[in-house]
């Protein structure tokens, strides 16, 4: 894109610098939109597992429901509790919002399709989605009031808990593809399975760790059966009661773009991101942004899935899931992957 | 042994599993649920609605004033307040409903001698404010005059259960 504007008659540095723009733009607008549409298709998906309709009034099949949300939202007021801390309580909506912006700076979208293609690109989405968690932490600490408070202290122990593990099941994957670059992880996945089947889920070493990061991304979300941070029954609305307005839609925004970039990073991982399923000419036909977004919404089923089956947890129950099962087996199998690449000389 | 094949039914999590198969078979099943505002469910003739004062068909209100429903509320929704007019019969001057305070139990519509008040089918008449909802004479006879057509033949198909 850079030589695209120098050609316009740019200088190369302000080729560059309207190219990144330009890429960003490209990236989060689509992603706002996505965000909105995947919030009805949620409502939809959900409303079908529990024999319901599911929003249909606004626009066909109500796909604009989300947009009349969003109006509704944006025409609130704005309250800003007179016992909050004034600068902190705007600032925790903006940090999820950005954060969860951030993170697709490194994803591929299809072959060479990636704002920046940096050789650490997974530590850079680990490092991001740690600091997802301050949004929320900082929203409940600043909102002055017991339920958000617990909802935040909540948030920071299980998206810590799982970052954990979650850490350890990226480092089974680097291990095998050889490379911290996300594109290079995908284009490692590129008939790994008998030569044609580009997954590493179908791998039996990597199928467990698979299921288990699946797992560990709807914890790290703190999406259904992890939601205990807005747990409603509990906490009203978690460290969101004190918002409206705005603020409160940049924290739902905020929320699904992490958990679109969890099933992102679920496709890409596991499930050979823009590749298509099978190694064979003709499917290259369909560009890979297409496989893409593909896996991504099968991916968001599952969750969305998960969410109308599964009933939430109990907070000792999720902290033993991270530490007492999640963070050993992971570890072993750091061991178990790493042993193996070991014998089969997969280091020379 | 149970205890291994309760490690490995914990370790495949076979019942999320299990689970996760039965919810998606419920994905693909019919709604259970209708189109509401397109679509309605069929009404008991005996469904306790929005009230209505009815009239006879020459015209003339049913409602004596006998204040029996006044009496009855349960929740002191009822106002009514009467005088002799011109020829001499009792009727009502002033005739509230506090639709806000009502409980929709159906009493005032048990306790009418002459049917008067009853409570007809409607069910959707939420408003924007409460004052809209303090039902005063005017509005009641009003709703009577709109469903009488319908309220005439619940309380005709209800009739042979009384």
């Amino acid at each position: 894109m850079t030589s695209f504007f120098q050609n316009l008659g740019m200088s190369y540095e302000a080729a560059w610098f309207t190219a990144t723009i330009a890429g960003i733009l490209l990236i989060a607008l689509p992603l706002m939109l996505a965000v909105a549409m995947i919030i009805y298709a949620e409502r939809k998906l959900w409303a079908a597992f529990a024999l319901r309709r599911g929003p249909n009034v606004v626009g066909p099949f109500g796909v604009l429901q989300s947009f009349a949300d969003g109006l509704k939202v944006f025409l609130q007021e704005t309250i800003i509790p007179s016992a909050s801390n004034r600068g902190l309580f705007l600032i925790a909506p903006i940090i999820t919002f950005t954060v969860a912006l951030m993170a697709w700076a490194v994803i591929p979208f299809a072959d060479g399709v990636v704002l920046s293609n940096i050789n650490v690109g997974l530590l850079y989405i680990l490092a991001i989605s740690s600091l997802g968690v301050y949004g929320v932490v900082i929203a409940g600490w600043a909102s002055n009031s017991k339920y958000p408070f617990y909802s935040a202290m909540r948030a920071a122990a299980q998206m810590i808990s799982y970052e954990v593990s979650i850490g350890f099941i990226l480092i089974c994957v680097v291990l095998w593809a050889g490379t911290f670059n996300v594109s290079g992880i995908v284009e490692g996945q590129r008939g790994h399975i008998f030569g044609f089947i580009n997954a590493y889920a179908f791998n039996p070493l990597l199928f467990p760790i698979a299921v288990m990061f699946l797992i560990s991304s709807m914890a790290e979300t703190a999406r259904a059966p992890f939601d205990l941070t807005e747990a409603e029954s509990e906490l009203v609305a978690g460290y969101q009661t004190e918002y409206s307005s705005m603020a409160f839609a940049l924290f739902w925004l905020g929320e699904y773009a992490n958990v679109l970039l969890m099933c992102a990073l679920n496709a890409i991982l596991f499930w050979g991101g823009y590749l298509p399923p099978v190694d064979w000419a003709p499917l290259y036909a369909v560009p890979g942004i297409i496989w893409f977004f593909v896996k991504i919404l099968l991916m968001f089923f599952i969750f969305a899935w998960v969410k109308a089956t599964v009933p939430r947890y109990r907070y000792d129950q999720l902290m033993r899931l991270g530490w007492k099962v999640f963070l050993p087996i992971s570890l072993f199998w750091v061991f178990l992957v790493s042993g193996y690449l070991m014998f089969t000389g997969h280091f020379a | 042994m149970t205890t291994i094949a309760h490690l490995i039914k914990t370790f495949t999590l076979w019942e999320f599993v299990k689970a996760h198969m039965l919810t998606l078979k419920y994905f693909f099943k019919a709604k259970a649920t209708i189109n509401y505002p397109f679509e309605k469910n069929p009404l008991s003739p005996r469904f306790r609605g929005e009230h209505a004062l009815r009239r006879y068909p020459n015209g003339e209100e049913r409602c004596i004033a006998c204040k029996l429903c006044e009496a009855v509320c349960p929740a002191l929704a009822i106002t009514i307040e009467s005088e002799p007019r011109e020829d001499g019969s009792r009727r009502t001057t002033r005739y509230d409903i506090d639709m806000t305070k009502c409980i929709y139990c159906g009493f005032c519509q048990e306790a009418c001698p002459v049917d008067a008040i009853v409570e007809g089918p409607n069910l959707e008449f939420a408003t924007e404010t409460r004052e809209e909802l303090l039902y005063d004479k005017a509005k009641l006879l009003d709703n009577g005059a709109k469903w009488e057509r319908a309220i005439a033949a619940n309380l005709a198909a209800d009739a042979p259960y009384r």
